[in-house]
């Protein structure tokens, strides 16, 4: 019985794979750039509106910091402030309230900054909530060296594009007899062709040369081997963009020696979840880095990963970087780059010069300070 | 009533059941002997070349070996990669029940072959039940790293966890690949970490998991260790999340004493680790059970790329055999063999490519020989 229950939950996720899939064979809309070509209702001249999820702990502070940055650099951008905290919804089960969800439906793109799960509240992770209702299955996570943070690695730009719905983590746990305990990882044909797909269309937007599969397929020869021939199929319809594999024991080895050789990486969730946290330590951990989560019906919510930092919470010491870099990140995939390059480099100046920087950068300025100084560059750059 | 009673009986007879095994299985390992010396006190130890820059590196230690006059036989057993038999494994393996020890090259697993090709050195390391995976990783002193003074023991479980190889496909398109954990082989690793690190002396013990996501497989590993943990009250033990602790590797990695990890967390900590040293040509690593031993490099590199060129350094497999000379009881020859690699190491222009330099592989062994040779005892006092 065990087996059959086993086997249902597979066809289970089968079906809910295949009523995800976007319309039109191999059509995909990755950029609000291709939603305008087709003719859908934001025209050019009229701002976008953004779901802004300002979070919890210096979550607030650090959304406003941003919102005043975009004010400076004149940004298209319309915010629309929602709260995702978990309400039980009929039938029992935990959902996110349904403005927030009509929001999100609506406007397609959000940004959202430190979540906290209370341990005792009954209700999952909020991040896994917003996964499983917006279906957000691509994790990409750019590591670009900060010229003014020093690190012992100087020239890290990679990219970590993780697989974020089944792999490892699908959750799916048995205990056999007492004292054994069986995980299921679990590998389907349409979920690694709908992330190689995401990852190549992703090289080719940013101007990327490489893509490289990281897997264990001398170990894990059934799983791992669909992942990678998925990957090489949809290799073949991007002729411009080289693509290699490598084992992942290689791929920890040859990073932490000279990261410059990686370009963009695709893989399953737990090598993602491993490598997209090496590569943050690489370039100054989770302050810095920025992260996206793509998912299904073009909807893309982009995130700091860092924590709530409950401790510095109202003090105005909050470093706004990793969700700045987000939005940038934002701005790049709506397709309105000079303002996400304007602010990237008015941020990465601040950095470098080193005058007002915030406490875990190395400096003693307050947030506010920090921002102000990038608003007056932005301005400075006009 | 009669029914309670029985109830009793039989809880505490496996309480008592559970206590002894415990026991014993640490009274199995204090009487872990390296087999006895044959053949007029020289030993004999199976020998398997491998691919890639197996064979020549192992060739160089017999050079070595024999240059030395340690009284060690190699007896040498080939193990053809490409042919799907598994005859020439099963012969390795029964060469390693004959002579106890073994010291081998890796043996490549070609990725496109059938799932029921399964990987040969997966194969020897379940057989023979190597269930510990021990890697010391030491910033050595003439090799040029970004991080300093790192000295990490990496005690990996062998045997179970991702690498069980149990992968079927129940519905097409979908593969599931089972993880397993179970309670004694947990608790057989752990006691060997504890058991290691107060015979190093060493005084923290950090268990590397995932169970916030694989709450059952790896919550027991870690609940194992904390039962473990409290018996050895002069070892403080904590734990840490893995993406966490690959992001401190890179950039806090003095922080580390002795990790202990189930299988797959181990292969991505241990070359992380050895890239943080200084690569895959620097570290060696054994695989002990109950009974055998089985050494060969730390990262178990194939080398493919850098086979027949002199140019792979060969200072992981000779640290290797003068661990398994160590394993021998022969002490006096493994320090003499490895002072002489660590003064080779101290002169820049005798390093091999990967840390940096232009050296050949025989400059090195040749280097390392003269230095036996001026340093070491007269032959007359052995």
């Amino acid at each position: 019985s065990r087996g059959r229950r086993v086997r249902s939950l597979s066809r289970t996720l089968v079906r809910r794979w295949s009523r995800g899939k976007p319309d039109g064979a191999g059509e995909t809309r990755w950029s609000r750039g291709n939603q305008m070509e087709q003719g859908k209702p934001d025209a050019r001249g009229k701002p976008d509106t953004v779901t802004l999820i300002p979070g919890d702990g210096i979550g607030p502070e650090i959304s406003s910091a941003v919102m005043k940055i975009f004010e400076a650099a004149k940004a298209p951008i319309r915010w629309e402030e929602r709260n995702v905290t978990a309400i039980k919804g009929p039938g029992g089960r935990w959902m996110i309230p349904p403005d927030a969800k009509e929001s999100m439906d609506r406007n397609k793109i959000g940004l959202k900054g430190p979540l906290k799960t209370p341990i005792a509240a009954g209700h999952p992770s909020m991040n896994l909530l917003l996964r499983k209702t917006f279906d957000l299955y691509a994790n990409v996570r750019p590591c670009i060296s900060i010229e003014g943070y020093k690190t012992p690695y100087t020239n890290v730009d990679l990219v970590t594009i993780r697989e974020n719905t089944e792999g490892e983590y699908s959750g799916i746990e048995h205990v056999i007899v007492e004292g054994v305990v069986q995980s299921i990882k679990l590998i389907t044909e349409d979920a690694s062709r709908r992330i190689a797909e995401y990852a190549f269309e992703y090289a080719r937007n940013n101007q990327r040369s490489s893509v490289t599969a990281v897997h264990k397929a001398n170990i894990m020869r059934m799983s791992d081997g669909l992942f990678l021939r998925k990957c090489r199929e949809v290799a073949e319809g991007y002729k411009d963009i080289k693509f290699t594999e490598m084992y992942l024991d290689t791929v920890c080895l040859n990073m932490v020696q000279d990261p410059t050789q990686f370009d963009v990486l695709v893989m399953p969730n737990l090598y993602g979840d491993i490598l997209s946290d090496l590569c943050a330590g690489l370039i100054g951990g989770l302050g810095v880095t920025p992260s996206g989560n793509i998912g299904a019906n073009g909807v893309a919510i982009f995130e700091s990963v860092h924590g709530t930092a409950p401790d510095i919470a109202g003090l105005d010491m909050a470093n706004p970087t990793a969700l700045l870099l987000s939005a940038v990140m934002m701005l790049r995939h709506m397709g309105l780059h000079d303002y996400g390059n304007k602010i990237q480099t008015a941020c990465f100046d601040t950095i470098r010069d080193k005058k007002v920087l915030t406490k875990d950068l190395g400096g003693n300025s307050k947030c506010s300070e920090f921002t102000a100084d990038i608003c007056r560059r932005i301005q400075d750059l006009d | 009533m009669i029914n309670y009673i029985y109830i009793y009986i039989y809880n505490t007879l496996v309480t008592t059941y559970r206590l002894i095994s415990m026991q014993l299985i640490t009274y199995e390992m204090l009487m872990l002997q390296p087999p006895p010396a044959k053949y007029g006190g020289r030993h004999t130890v199976t020998l398997i070349p491998g691919d890639g820059i197996g064979p020549e590196l192992l060739n160089h230690v017999k050079e070595v070996f024999r240059f030395s006059c340690v009284p060690v036989d190699f007896e040498v057993v080939h193990v053809n990669s490409a042919l799907e038999s598994e005859d020439d494994i099963n012969n390795a393996i029964t060469a390693i029940r004959r002579n106890g020890v073994a010291l081998k090259g890796n043996i490549e697993t070609n990725h496109t072959m059938a799932p029921s090709v399964k990987s040969r050195n997966n194969l020897l390391r379940t057989s023979l039940d190597l269930y510990a995976n021990v890697m010391h990783c030491q910033s050595l002193p003439g090799v040029q790293t970004r991080h300093k003074n790192i000295d990490i023991m990496i005690i990996r479980e062998n045997t179970e966890g991702e690498y069980s190889s149990l992968e079927h496909e129940s519905v097409s398109g979908v593969v599931e690949c089972l993880k397993i954990i179970t309670r004694n082989n947990s608790l057989r690793i752990a006691d060997y970490a504890f058991r290691l690190a107060r015979e190093k002396g060493r005084s923290r013990v950090t268990a590397v998991h995932k169970a916030n996501i694989m709450k059952l497989g790896d919550g027991l590993f870690l609940q194992c260790c904390r039962e473990v943990a409290s018996g050895y009250p002069d070892i403080t033990f904590d734990s840490m999340i893995v993406d966490n602790t690959t992001m401190q590797l890179v950039s806090k990695p003095q922080q580390f004493d002795v990790m202990v990890m189930p299988n797959l967390y181990g292969n991505v900590v241990s070359n992380v680790c050895a890239g943080l040293v200084g690569g895959p040509g620097l570290v060696p690593g054994a695989n002990y059970g109950r009974d055998y031993a089985v050494f060969e490099t730390a990262t178990r590199n194939t080398g493919k790329s850098i086979a027949g060129r002199n140019i792979a350094n060969p200072t992981a497999m000779l640290l290797a055999g003068c661990m398994m000379l160590d394993h021998l009881r022969l002490y006096d020859y493994a320090s003499m063999i490895r002072n002489a690699i660590l003064t080779t190491m101290n002169e820049t222009r005798l390093h091999t490519a990967d840390i940096g330099g232009q050296g050949t592989t025989s400059e090195v062994v040749q280097s390392i020989m003269r230095n036996i040779q001026s340093k070491g005892p007269l032959t007359t006092d052995l």
